[in-house]
C-alpha cells in the first residue's frame, strides 16, 4: 500500500509555514486531516484506496489528556501514526508549535519527534531485546546529539527516578526480559519522556499488562502530564479507563470523529447512538449483568475501502432516519457547549 | 436457577510443570465445586496459573510435566483414573469441551469452517457427514453466524465470528461442561457484549455450565453466578457472585476489585504494590502476605481453606 | 554478551558439540604451532626450496611412524653434523708446520630389515691453495673396515658412496656380485645372496688432513633412509610436515575470511534491502537471481586459468560471488518480519535514521542466526580451496593441503603405492570439515530455537 500526497495544497502552505497559531494553550491542531492508503493489485493496479483517517478535526491544549476512544479499524492508530509522522498525510494539516509537520524535511522531522514522547501497547516489543536498560534510554539522547556521556548518565538516571524506578542504578544492566511487565512499560515511558516532549502519544499502553498495574501506570502518566505540562493523547478502546484519565474524549468510527466532548459529557450524557453502545458495552463489575442481556447493535464496524453511503453507522443503528441518514453524511452539531456530536438526530 | 447436581468436583488437583528454571507449580492443590446450570469464573492475573487450570481440567497436557494428581470428578465419575484413550474417547470434547485463548488463531486455516464444526461429532458419535453438518448448520444459528458460511476458511471471516465458530465448535456435541480461557480478550466492546449475550442465552436454555477463566473482572461480571480467585497457583476465594463483587472476602479479591476502574462509579480506582511471587520455589505460609495490607503473625503459616455455607476462602481472617 | 556465557553453557550440554569444539581448538592449536615454529617467510622459503633446501630427504619417502606398523623395520633418515650434532666427534691435532689431522668418527646403530638407497657426505672446507684430503671408511659390527674412499676436498663437496667407482669395486668384491644398491653392501652380511643386513653398532670414520694453517674441513653426514619425517616426503624431497602443518593456518584463515566476508556482507545488503523496500530491494533480488545461475566453480577456474592464481585473489573473487546468494532470501525474510517489530516503530519515533536502524536494531536480532551459518560454512570453503587446488588452480606458492594431494596425484601417489601422500592431506581436510560441522549443528539447535523466543 503506499502512501498518497497531495502535493498542490502543501505549496501553498509552505508559504505560511510560521503561522502564528497560540489560542487557548492549544499547541497541537488537526485539521480536516485525511489519510489514504493505495490499495494495489497484482503489484502494480490500483485498487482503491483504504480510507484510514477520513476527515479529522481537533485541537490539543498544553496540559490537556484528549483519550481517543474506538474500536479496531477505526483509524485510530493511522491517526496516531500520521501525527507522529510515520505516515504522510493526504490531505489536511498537523500543525505543531505554529509548524506544518507534514511536509517536513529530515531536520525538521528529527527535531519534531524529539518533541513528542511515544509509548505504544506491547512494553516488551516496544524494547530491543538485546540492549539494556541504559542503552535503550540512551538512545534517544544520542540520536539528538547529546555527546557527553556522563550528561547522558545523568539524564537516564533522573528519568528513571521520575517514573519510580527506584534506585535507578540497580535498573540500569538489566535487559527487558527481566523486569515485569509494569517496569517494562516505565522504562518505554521513561524513553518517551527523555527528552522532555511536549506531547505524549500513548497507544493503548496499559491493555496488556495486569488489572492490578494499570492503574499504576495510569496514574503515573497522569503525574507526569501534571509535573511537566504535557498534552497527552491517549488511545484506547477501554472507556473505563478513560474516565479517571482524561479530560476530554473524542470518539471514532470508520475513520471519522462522530462524538467530542468533556468526559462528564460524554459518560454521563452520550449523544450518538455509537458512544451510546459503547458505553452500553463496557461492563462495570456488578452481579446483575448476569441476567441482563446488552442491547447493542449488531453486526460489525464497515470495511473502510468501501464505506457506506451517508452516516457510516447508519446500518446498524437503531435510531436510523430512513432518507437522511442513508443518504447524507451528517454534518458536525453542537447540542451543548463544548460537546459536538455528528448525528443527524441533533439537527 | 435450579442447583441440581455436581457437574465438576476437583479435589487437591496438581499440575506442576519441568522447566530449566525448575518445577512450576502452576495448579498448586486446587479444590471446588461446580452444579450444574452454572457458570463459575476463574479470576486471576498473568501468571497465577489460570491457563493451566484449564488444561488440568481437561488433561491438555504439554510434554513436560513434572507432576498431575488429584481427583476430577465430572458428573461422579473419577476421570483422573481413566487411561488417556479413554478419556479422549469418552470424556474429551464428549463431556467437558473447551474454548481456548486467541480461540480465532486455533481455527484450522486450510479446513473450511463448516467441516470443523461438524468434525467433533463424526469421531465421537460416529455419524455421517451429512448428519453431523446437519448439526453444525444449527449450531451456526444458535451462535449467531450466517448459515452460508460454512463453506467458508476462517480467514475469511472476521475476528468476531471466528470466535463465535469456536464456540460452536465447542458446543456441537453438547457436552456439559465448557472451559473458556480468555474467550473475548482479543475482540472489540461491541463484539464482546454480542458473545456474552449468546452465552448467557445458552447457559440459560441448555444444561451447560460454564467454566470462565480471565483476568477481566469486569467482564467476568456478565456470566458468573459463582467467582473463584486464582493466586499463584491456588485459589484464594470461591464466593457468590453478587456476595463477591459487592463484598469480596478475600484481602486479595478487594484490591482486585478496587483495581478496576468502573463507568458509573465514583472512587477512584487503587492498584496493588508489588508483584505475584513466582510459581517456582513459591514462598511458604500464605502467598499474598508479601502484599497484604491486612497481614498478620500468623500469615507466615499456610492458611487452612475456610468453608463459609457454600463459598469458601483461603484467609487467616477467616479461619 | 550474558547471552554468549548461555550458549556457552549450553554448548556443554550437546556431546556433538564438545567433540567438534575440541577439533577446531585442536586445528587452531595446529595453526598456531605451525606459525609459530616455521615463521611464514621460512615456510615459503621452505616449501619452494630445491636440493639446497632439502638434499638431507629421501625423495617419496613415507613417514618415520611406518615403520611402527609393518613387520619389516625401514631405515629412518637423519643428518648430522660435525661437531654440532652429538656423537659425531671431530679431533683437530694440528701440527707444528701448519698442517693438521683432522678426525672424525660417528658411532650409529642399524638395525633395520631394509636397506637405505643412499648415503653421502657434505663437505665444506676452508683453504687457501691446497684443498685438504680425507679418506672415509666404515666400521661394521663384524669387525670388518670397509675403506670407502679417499679423495681431495674442494671448498664444497658432495661425496655420494654410490657415485665412487673405486667404492662400487670394492662392494662388489665383499658381496661377490654386482650390486644394484652399492650402498646396500655396507650394511649387509659379506657374500650374502639376496643381502641379509648386518645389524648392529657402525661407525664412520673419516680421516682428514689440511696442509695450511688456517684450514678446516667441515662434514656433514647424511643418511637417506627409506622412511623420513613425521608426515613423510615429497618427490622434490620436501618433508611433508611443512604442508600440514602450514597447510592448517591457510585453510583455516582462507576458509574464516571466506565465511566471515560472505555473511557479513550478505546480512549488510539484506537488511539495506529490505529496510528501503521498493527498487533497492527488487534489484538486491533480481542480482541475487542472476547470481544463483552463474557457475561458481566454473568461473573461479577461468579466473586461475587466464587471471592469476594467487590465493588473495581467489579469495576475493569467491566472497564476491558468494555474497549475493541464498543467504540474502533467507536475511531478508528475517529482517522483513523484524522490520515491522514495535521497537522499530518505537525507533522512528524517536527519531533514529534509517542508517542507524538498520545497524542498531536490525542487524543485532540476527547475529546469533547468523553464528552457525558462519561455523558451518567454513569447512565449505575450506573444500572450496583445496579442490581449485587440486584441480591444479591453487596458488602456486602456498604449502597447502590441497596442493599436497594434487601434487601426489600428479605425480601416481596411489598407483605407486604412496597412500600416505594422499591420505595424510586428506584425513586433515575430513577433520576440519567434522570439526566445523559438528560444532555448527550444535550451535544451530541451540540459537535457533532461541531466536523464535527473542
Amino acid at each position: 500500500m503506499k502512501n498518497i500526497t497531495e502535493t498542490t495544497q502543501n505549496k501553498v502552505n509552505k508559504a505560511e509555514k510560521k503561522t502564528k497559531f497560540y489560542n487557548d494553550n492549544v499547541f497541537l491542531s488537526i485539521k480536516n486531516l485525511h489519510v489514504w492508503f493505495e490499495l494495489r493489485k497484482w503489484g502494480f493496479r490500483h485498487a482503491g484506496y483504504v480510507r484510514a483517517v477520513d476527515g479529522v478535526t481537533f485541537d490539543l491544549r498544553k496540559d490537556e489528556t484528549i483519550a481517543i476512544v474506538g474500536e479496531s479499524g477505526c483509524g485510530k492508530t493511522s491517526l496516531m501514526r500520521t501525527i507522529l509522522r510515520l505516515n504522510r498525510p493526504t490531505k489536511g494539516e498537523v500543525v505543531f508549535e505554529g509548524t506544518v509537520i507534514n511536509d517536513l524535511k529530515a531536520k525538521g522531522i528529527k527535531d519534531y519527534r524529539s518533541q513528542v514522547g511515544y509509548v505504544q501497547q506491547d512494553p516488551y516489543g516496544a524494547m530491543p531485546p538485546f540492549m539494556n536498560v541504559q542503552t535503550i534510554l540512551e538512545e534517544p539522547l544520542k540520536i539528538n546529539g547529546v555527546k557527553d556521556p556522563d550528561e547522558r548518565v545523568q539524564r537516564v538516571i533522573k528519568v528513571l527516578e521520575e517514573v519510580k524506578m527506584s534506585p535507578a542504578t540497580e535498573f540500569l544492566p538489566k535487559f527487558p526480559h527481566q523486569l515485569s511487565g509494569g517496569q517494562q512499560q516505565r522504562i518505554v515511558i521513561a524513553r518517551a519522556m527523555i527528552m522532555n516532549p511536549k506531547l505524549l502519544v500513548a497507544d493503548e499502553p496499559v491493555s496488556m499488562l495486569d488489572a492490578s498495574v494499570r492503574v499504576e501506570i495510569l496514574k503515573l502518566l497522569r503525574g507526569l502530564q501534571k509535573d511537566h505540562n504535557l498534552g497527552v493523547i491517549y488511545i484506547t478502546h477501554d472507556l473505563s479507563t478513560v474516565r479517571y484519565f482524561s479530560e476530554r474524549i473524542f470518539v471514532m468510527y470508520a475513520a471519522q470523529m462522530i462524538e467530542k466532548g468533556n468526559v462528564d459529557q460524554i459518560i454521563k450524557n452520550p449523544k450518538h447512538p455509537y458512544t451510546f453502545a459503547l458505553l452500553e458495552g463496557t461492563s462495570d463489575p456488578d452481579a446483575n449483568n448476569a441476567s441482563i442481556q446488552k442491547e447493542v447493535p449488531p453486526g460489525e464496524p464497515p470495511s473502510l475501502v468501501n464505506p457506506p453511503e451517508g452516516c457510516r453507522f447508519h446500518p446498524r443503528c437503531p435510531k436510523i432516519i430512513k432518507g437522511l441518514c442513508d443518504i447524507q453524511m451528517p454534518p458536525e452539531f453542537e447540542p451543548e457547549a463544548g460537546h459536538f456530536v455528528s448525528c443527524w438526530l441533533y439537527k | 436457577m435450579a442447583e441440581n447436581k455436581t457437574v465438576l468436583k476437583l479435589n487437591d488437583l496438581k499440575l506442576y510443570f519441568k522447566t530449566t528454571g525448575g518445577i512450576v507449580q502452576a495448579v498448586d492443590k486446587v479444590n471446588f465445586e461446580l452444579k450444574t446450570h452454572q457458570a463459575v469464573v476463574i479470576v486471576g492475573e498473568s501468571g497465577c496459573g489460570k491457563s493451566s487450570m484449564a488444561k488440568a481440567v481437561l488433561r491438555l497436557l504439554p510434554r513436560n510435566v513434572a507432576e498431575y494428581s488429584g481427583e476430577v470428578f465430572l458428573n461422579d465419575t473419577e476421570t483422573m483414573a481413566m487411561s488417556d484413550e479413554e478419556y479422549r474417547k469418552k470424556i474429551r470434547w464428549v463431556k467437558m469441551s473447551l474454548v481456548p485463548q486467541a480461540a480465532m488463531n486455533s481455527l484450522n486455516p486450510v479446513l473450511r469452517v463448516g467441516d470443523q464444526v461438524s468434525e467433533p461429532m463424526m469421531v465421537h458419535y460416529n455419524v455421517s457427514k451429512e448428519e453431523a453438518l446437519k448439526q453444525a448448520i444449527i449450531m451456526f444459528q444458535h451462535v449467531g453466524v450466517p448459515i452460508d458460511f460454512i463453506h467458508r476458511y476462517p480467514f475469511e471471516l472476521s475476528g468476531g465470528m471466528r470466535q463465535r465458530v469456536a464456540l460452536a465448535m465447542s458446543l456441537v456435541t453438547s457436552p456439559e461442561l465448557v472451559v473458556l480461557d480468555e474467550p473475548t480478550s482479543a475482540l472489540d466492546v461491541l463484539t464482546q457484549a454480542n458473545i456474552f449475550n449468546l452465552l448467557k442465552r445458552f447457559k440459560a436454555e441448555s444444561a451447560t455450565s460454564f467454566v470462565l477463566i480471565t483476568h477481566d473482572i469486569a467482564t467476568s461480571s456478565e456470566l458468573a453466578d459463582r467467582v473463584a480467585v486464582m493466586y499463584a497457583g491456588q485459589i484464594v476465594e470461591v464466593s457468590d457472585a453478587h456476595h463477591f463483587f459487592k463484598e469480596p472476602r478475600h484481602p486479595y479479591s478487594a484490591k482486585l476489585m478496587a483495581s478496576v476502574p468502573k463507568l458509573r462509579g465514583t472512587s477512584e480506582p487503587d492498584f496493588i504494590i508489588g508483584q505475584p511471587p513466582s510459581l517456582i520455589n513459591p514462598p511458604t505460609g500464605c502467598r499474598f502476605a508479601a502484599r497484604c495490607p491486612r497481614k498478620f503473625a500468623r500469615c507466615s503459616e499456610e492458611p487452612p481453606i475456610t468453608i463459609i455455607g457454600n463459598d469458601q476462602v483461603k484467609c487467616w481472617l477467616y479461619a | 554478551m550474558n547471552s554468549l556465557k548461555n550458549a556457552l553453557r549450553e554448548i556443554k550440554r550437546y556431546p556433538s558439540a564438545i567433540i567438534g569444539f575440541i577439533i577446531v581448538m585442536m586445528l587452531v592449536a595446529l595453526a598456531i604451532f605451525a606459525m609459530i615454529k616455521i615463521p611464514y617467510p621460512e615456510a615459503i622459503r621452505l616449501w619452494r626450496g630445491g636440493e639446497e633446501v632439502w638434499y638431507m630427504n629421501p625423495k617419496n619417502a613415507p613417514p618415520v611412524w611406518y615403520n611402527w606398523f609393518s613387520k619389516s623395520k625401514l631405515p629412518e633418515s637423519f643428518v648430522v653434523k660435525a661437531g654440532v650434532d652429538e656423537g659425531f666427534t671431530k679431533v683437530v691435532t694440528t701440527k707444528p708446520d701448519g698442517s693438521s689431522t683432522i678426525n672424525f668418527e660417528y658411532n650409529f646403530t642399524f638395525d633395520y630389515d631394509v636397506f637405505p638407497p643412499e648415503v653421502f657426505l657434505y663437505f665444506n672446507t676452508k683453504f687457501d691453495q691446497r684443498q685438504p684430503f680425507a679418506s672415509v671408511s666404515m666400521l661394521t659390527p663384524d669387525g670388518t673396515e670397509i675403506m670407502i674412499g679417499d679423495f681431495g676436498i674442494p671448498t664444497k663437496y658432495t661425496y655420494r658412496f654410490s657415485q665412487d667407482d673405486r667404492f662400487i669395486t670394492r662392494i662388489n668384491r665383499i658381496m661377490g656380485r654386482e650390486m644394484i644398491n652399492p650402498v646396500e653392501g655396507i650394511f649387509a652380511v659379506p657374500q650374502s645372496d639376496p643381502s641379509i643386513p648386518l645389524k648392529g653398532d657402525y661407525k664412520l670414520i673419516i680421516k682428514g688432513v689440511t696442509f695450511e694453517e688456517g684450514s678446516d674441513i667441515d662434514a656433514e653426514f647424511v643418511f637417506h633412509g627409506r622412511v623420513a619425517g613425521w608426515f613423510g616426503t615429497d618427490h622434490n624431497r620436501r618433508d611433508l610436515s611443512v604442508a600440514m602443518l602450514w597447510g592448517a593456518p591457510i585453510a583455516l584463515a582462507f576458509g574464516l575470511l571466506a565465511a566471515l566476508g560472505t555473511s557479513l556482507l550478505s546480512m549488510i545488503i539484506a537488511a539495506i534491502g529490505a529496510w528501503h523496500g521498493g527498487w533497492l530491494d527488487e534489484l538486491i533480488q533480481r542480482i541475487t537471481e542472476i547470481n544463483l545461475v552463474l557457475p561458481f566453480l566454473a568461473i573461479l577456474i577461468m579466473v586461475g586459468t587466464f587471471y592469476s592464481r594467487s590465493i588473495w585473489i581467489i579469495l576475493g573473487v569467491t566472497i564476491a560471488l558468494s555474497i549475493f546468494t541464498g543467504a540474502i532470501k533467507t536475511d531478508r525474510a528475517i529482517f522483513l518480519q523484524v522490520k515491522e517489530s514495535t521497537y522499530i516503530e518505537a525507533a522512528r519515533a524517536y527519531g533514529a535514521n534509517d542508517f542507524r536502524i538498520i545497524f542498531r536494531y536490525l542487524i543485532p536480532r540476527i547475529i546469533p542466526l547468523l553464528i552457525p551459518t558462519l561455523v558451518q560454512a567454513v569447512p565449505a570453503y575450506v573444500f572450496l580451496e583445496a579442490s581449485l587446488a587440486v584441480l591444479g588452480l591453487g596458488d602456486p606458492v602456498l604449502p597447502t593441503w590441497g596442493k599436497v594431494i594434487n601434487d601426489a596425484e600428479t605425480f601416481g601417489a596411489l598407483y605407486k603405492g604412496m597412500y600416505y601422500w594422499i591420505l595424510q592431506p586428506a584425513v586433515l581436510l575430513m577433520f576440519t570439515g567434522l570439526g566445523f560441522a559438528m560444532l555448527g549443528f550444535a550451535l544451530d539447535r541451540i540459537f535457533n530455537p532461541r531466536l523464535r523466543g527473542m
